[in-house]
């Protein structure tokens, strides 16, 4: 139950192509996040899912089904629409009742869901209310309850914390992880923030332009970014990215050097590259430190520091220009114009060849 | 065009032809043919001679039979294929008929009067478009005396209609005065007394302030429109305010203000209830019947109508005005109808 | 384009100057005027005109249509004539069933209403459902449809003497309707002499002249309507039938009800086209109250302006009630609207 499979995905608007061959197996009961910046597709992306749009080539699969040309109202599928889309002129109760009543369900049924519903997401109040007469933040509890009421194959969310104020985000954010645990649903989440993303994802879908970047666990993306795309993208502050040529290459690992001053030794499996090659050094603000370490030593001048309290966070710049950012532990003094070193571990940094592709670490 | 072809071809439930989509596409035709058809129709029948007209089952385009000149006869005569007593067929000239019977002549060798009955015989016909009806009722009737009336009015009721509506609608918008909500009140309440319910005493008025069976007294009872006051209005309350200030402290007086700055930035809105106010009185009728009483005076509706309901209707002149009466009109729409439509959907009812 | 541009703004140039010139004569009696008066004064000026039309032609009738209801006589000058109270009204309500006409006084009024009221049932109920279909086409997304807006829209453009006349000449005896039919071996019909079919020619005909105008409104609400909300009942399992009825027609209701208002509103002032199509006839079988008002205010050799007065107030009551039902309307729908 619950188990979307994707299989070379293509949605074109006449000579525009928005998708380019998606290939993705939606595993029963996960929490499957599509994340990227917007234009991505991952909205696209979603409606296909749903049934709101036809892809141009490909097909789709519901538990084994073929249902690309199976129309939205018989996919079995629920959606929780970024704009909410209640009914208006029907109260809280009709708004949940309605999609139970397109199937015919018996109105003892109907009301022992809703009641149900209105349990697990505190809606029980509004119930005969209209949704104009509701807040952003109930408003949002009753489109994930009239989705929850339906027991769907699948709950698609469109960016449902997009339209809601920080401090809300955060506890509805925790509200919907505590759902999915709860319903043990197959949940498509779409969001273009990549926080969301880390804390709820059972697994992240990185898109760009139409295509997939990296499909993995966030641990698995923080940890190995498999392109610059996904190095950049996922984690905050963003990834250090610094050109540099290959110095020297040694079994596991690779030496590289900057004309910035940056001196780095990686653990990565160099056997592809060659003395004099471009590559990109990625270096989280986080992993870097005022403890010298041997692995990677990067000097550099300081713009700026924020003192945040546990943490200070410095803008420096390398003598070429390069931009760093460092997160370092307590309250530094550091003050703009003075040099400092920062240094990380060889197993912290992270390599990319000249198109951009990972350099896998050594076995 | 491929795209186009994508378009006209997407159907609802993606392949194949669903119910609604053989629905929609049949109203969309017929639609056409409906709405269309009967205008078409109109102007095709107006180039028909008479004769043509009382013709049964009419023909799509007009006709005219061929006409040609024999030797020993002062006309023309009209030209049929004819079949003989002897079985042939041929192209024939009538000299006369009577009866059911038809006096032909051969049109080269006119000697010999050839009798065929009227059945066995078909007129030879060319497409021709009978110009004279349109020229006729210009030169013989008044209708040309009708067009200037219309325009007259139409003009002259345009511009004294934007003039004044936009007045009252700046001073509506901009002005902050004790009693505006209820001269606003009192323009709706004109919404609730239309010509109708006003006919007789406005007839009263009118020929108490001397304007009966004038084009002044068409005119004027119909420039105070209150869709064109609230069209108006409704666009100048966009106008900011800081302008008009401005203006007062660069010393402008307020009918400066009117004249130099709210006219010109209100030309939208002005436009739309110019082309509003251009169709509703060219299309007036009610009133300058009631109102008109010397002939030539009638505007076009009134005098089309006129000839229309007398007792031998010459059609041929009558289809011929009404396309007349109708170009103006056709013209706005193929020119100006998005911005009518705009208007319309803009003001929702008022 | 860009010499078309040229050529008006040439045109609106020369206009400008002449006009500019009454327009700065003007000006000098009017800063006269502003000086005394300050700019409160000015608002009543640039009042004046059009309340003076107002007054005159429309506040002034208004309260006189009264006084000639309530005299009776021929003469037109109001001093020729005699107040004889609620006579008029009287006159016109005597009735022995108000449903049987030939029991009337006046049964040539009763003719008009009961036409009239056939008349505004038939014409509005099936101008709204033409109306409605063509705007649920039209709110698809199919290519052209500014084209196919402006098709529908057309005849509303039509000076009602040309559409009576249009139609007149297709529904004569030996015109395009009567020649279509001949083809499908039907005999030719008088339309226009036969009192049902003259009737029924009345509504057809002006519901071909004025769906278009209220097409154009539905559609408007229609598109008001958010496209995700169709979305999510798709999503929640909705057939297309349950998408109209639950969906579309409860969100349209409101611009719906004041366009049902405004096309009674019109159907039961109706005059101008059918008066052309069939001028009354055949008998009075087609004349409504607006007719009768004509007739009986000034046409006829028979004329009682007190009584079409009368009759006209009595109209004018109904309208009333119907404008200002619908302003109700009007604002209850800005009112929820607001709140949304």
């Amino acid at each position: 139950m619950g188990r979307i499979k994707l299989t070379n995905i293509d949605r074109a608007y006449g000579k525009t192509k928005i998708l380019h061959g998606i290939n993705l197996d939606i595993q029963d009961g996960e929490l499957l996040v599509l994340v990227g910046p917007s234009g991505c597709g991952k909205s696209t992306l979603l409606r296909l899912i749903a049934g709101l749009d036809q892809p141009t080539a490909g097909t789709l699969e519901i538990d084994g089904r073929d249902v690309t040309k199976t129309s939205a109202a018989d996919r079995g599928l629920a959606m929780v629409f970024q704009s909410y889309a209640l009914y208006p002129h029907m109260t809280v109760r009709q708004n949940l009742a309605f999609g139970l009543e397109n199937i015919r369900m018996d109105k003892a049924e109907i009301d022992s869901r809703i009641n149900e519903a209105a349990r697990m997401l505190e809606i029980g109040q509004y119930l005969d209310r209209r949704p104009g007469q509701l807040s952003g933040g109930q408003r949002q509890r009753v489109a994930i309850g009239r989705a929850v009421v339906r027991n769907p194959t699948a709950f698609l969310l469109d960016e449902p914390l997009s339209n809601l104020d920080a401090e809300l985000r955060i506890s509805t954010r925790a509200e919907i992880a505590a759902l999915h645990k709860r319903l043990a649903t197959t949940m498509v989440y779409v969001t273009h923030d990549q926080v969301e993303a880390m804390t709820l994802a059972n697994r992240i879908v990185v898109m760009r332009a139409g295509r997939i970047e990296q499909v993995g666990k966030p641990l698995e993306l923080y940890n190995e970014p498999a392109n610059l795309f996904v190095a950049g993208f996922i984690g905050a502050p963003r990834m250090n990215l610094m050109p540099a040529k290959v110095k020297a290459v040694k079994a596991g690992s690779v030496s590289i050097e900057s004309a910035g001053g940056l001196k780095a030794t990686v653990k990565a499996d160099g056997h592809k590259l060659k003395v004099g090659d471009d590559v990109t050094m990625g270096v989280r603000p986080h992993d870097l430190s005022l403890d010298g370490s041997a692995d990677g030593l990067i000097e550099a001048e300081v713009n700026m520091t924020e003192v945040l309290g546990p943490e200070t966070v410095a803008h420096a710049t390398t003598s070429d220009g390069q931009k760093i950012v460092a997160v370092l532990n307590g309250q530094r003094q550091n003050s703009a114009g003075d040099t400092i070193k920062l240094g990380f571990d060889a197993s912290k940094a992270h390599l990319f060849d000249a198109k951009g592709e990972r350099v896998r670490s050594a076995a | 065009m491929s795209r186009a072809i994508t378009f006209l071809t997407r159907r609802r439930g993606g392949r194949g032809w669903h119910w609604t989509d053989v629905f929609i596409w049949t109203w969309l035709i017929g639609g056409l043919i409906v709405m269309f058809g009967p205008a078409l129709w109109l102007v095709m029948s107006s180039f028909k001679s008479p004769a043509q007209l009382a013709e049964f089952p009419p023909t799509l385009l007009p006709y005219a039979t061929e006409q040609v000149m024999v030797e020993g006869y002062d006309k023309p005569l009209n030209l049929f294929t004819a079949k003989l007593p002897d079985g042939t067929t041929k192209v024939m000239a009538e000299v006369r008929r009577i009866g059911i019977v038809s006096q032909l002549v051969d049109p080269e060798e006119p000697g010999e009067i050839v009798k065929v009955n009227i059945a066995d015989r078909e007129p030879v016909r060319q497409v021709h478009f009978a110009t004279e009806n349109y020229t006729e009722p210009f030169e013989h009737f008044d209708f040309l005396q009708y067009l200037k009336n219309s325009v007259f009015v139409t003009v002259i009721a345009t511009l004294i209609t934007l003039l004044t509506n936009s007045m009252a609608a700046f001073a509506l918008s901009k002005y902050q005065f004790r009693g505006r909500n209820f001269v606003l009140l009192l323009i709706v309440g004109t919404l609730m007394v239309p010509l109708s319910v006003l006919l007789v005493p406005l007839y009263s008025v009118i020929s108490a302030v001397g304007l009966f069976d004038s084009l002044w007294g068409v005119i004027l009872p119909t420039v105070a429109t209150p869709t064109g006051v609230f069209l108006l209005r409704q666009y100048m309350l966009t106008i900011p305010d800081e302008l008009i200030d401005a203006a007062r402290m660069d010393n402008a007086s307020e009918w400066q203000i009117y004249w130099r700055i709210i006219l010109p930035l209100a030309a939208p809105a002005l436009a739309v209830l110019a082309i509003f106010s251009v169709v509703w009185r060219w299309n007036d009728f009610l009133w300058p019947l009631v109102v008109l009483s010397r002939k030539e005076l009638y505007t076009l509706q009134v005098g089309l109508n006129t000839y229309a309901g007398e007792l031998n209707v010459q059609w041929h002149f009558i289809l011929a005005m009404t396309v007349v009466t109708m170009i103006p009109v056709v013209l706005v729409f193929v020119f100006l109808q998005r911005y009518i439509t705009a208007g319309i959907a803009g003001t929702g009812l008022k | 384009m860009s010499a078309g541009a040229s050529l008006s703004s040439r045109i609106g140039a020369a206009l400008a100057a002449p006009i500019g010139w009454l327009a700065a004569i003007i000006d000098a009696p009017l800063k006269i005027w502003q000086r005394a008066t300050g700019t409160t004064g000015m608002a009543a000026f640039f009042l004046a005109p059009n309340m003076l039309i107002f007054g005159v032609f429309v506040l002034a009738p208004f309260v006189i249509n009264f006084f000639y209801s309530t005299t009776s006589g021929n003469a037109f000058f109001l001093s020729d004539r005699t107040y004889v109270g609620a006579e008029q009204y009287a006159r016109l309500l005597d009735c022995g069933s108000y449903l049987d006409t030939s029991t009337c006084r006046e049964d040539l009024f009763w003719n008009a209403v009961h036409n009239t009221g056939l008349f505004v049932l038939l014409q509005v109920s099936l101008l709204i459902v033409v109306s409605m279909i063509t705007a649920l086409i039209l709110n698809r997304e199919i290519v052209g449809r500014s084209f196919w807006r402006a098709v529908f829209f057309f005849p509303v453009l039509l000076s009602p003497v040309v559409v009576g006349l249009i139609w007149k000449w297709i529904l004569q005896r030996q015109g395009l309707l009567n020649s279509v039919l001949f083809q499908f071996g039907y005999e030719p019909t008088e339309w226009l002499t036969d009192r049902f079919w003259a009737f029924a020619a009345g509504i057809t005909v002006s519901v071909w002249a004025h769906m278009g105008f209220f097409t154009l409104i539905l559609l408007a609400g229609l598109q008001a309507i958010p496209r995700d909300l169709y979305e999510a009942a798709e999503m929640d399992g909705t057939k297309p039938g349950r998408m109209f009825w639950r969906i579309t027609l409860p969100m349209l209701m409101p611009n719906l009800l004041v366009v049902i208002i405004l096309a009674l509103i019109r159907a039961v002032q109706i005059f101008d086209e059918v008066y052309v199509l069939t001028g009354g006839g055949p008998g009075t079988s087609t004349l409504y109250l607006t007719q009768y008002i004509y007739e009986v205010g000034f046409a006829s050799l028979l004329r009682n302006p007190g009584l079409a007065a009368a009759a006209s107030i009595l109209m004018g009551a109904v309208l009333v009630v119907l404008t200002l039902v619908q302003l109700q309307i009007g604002r209850r729908n800005e009112k929820k609207g607001a709140r949304e």
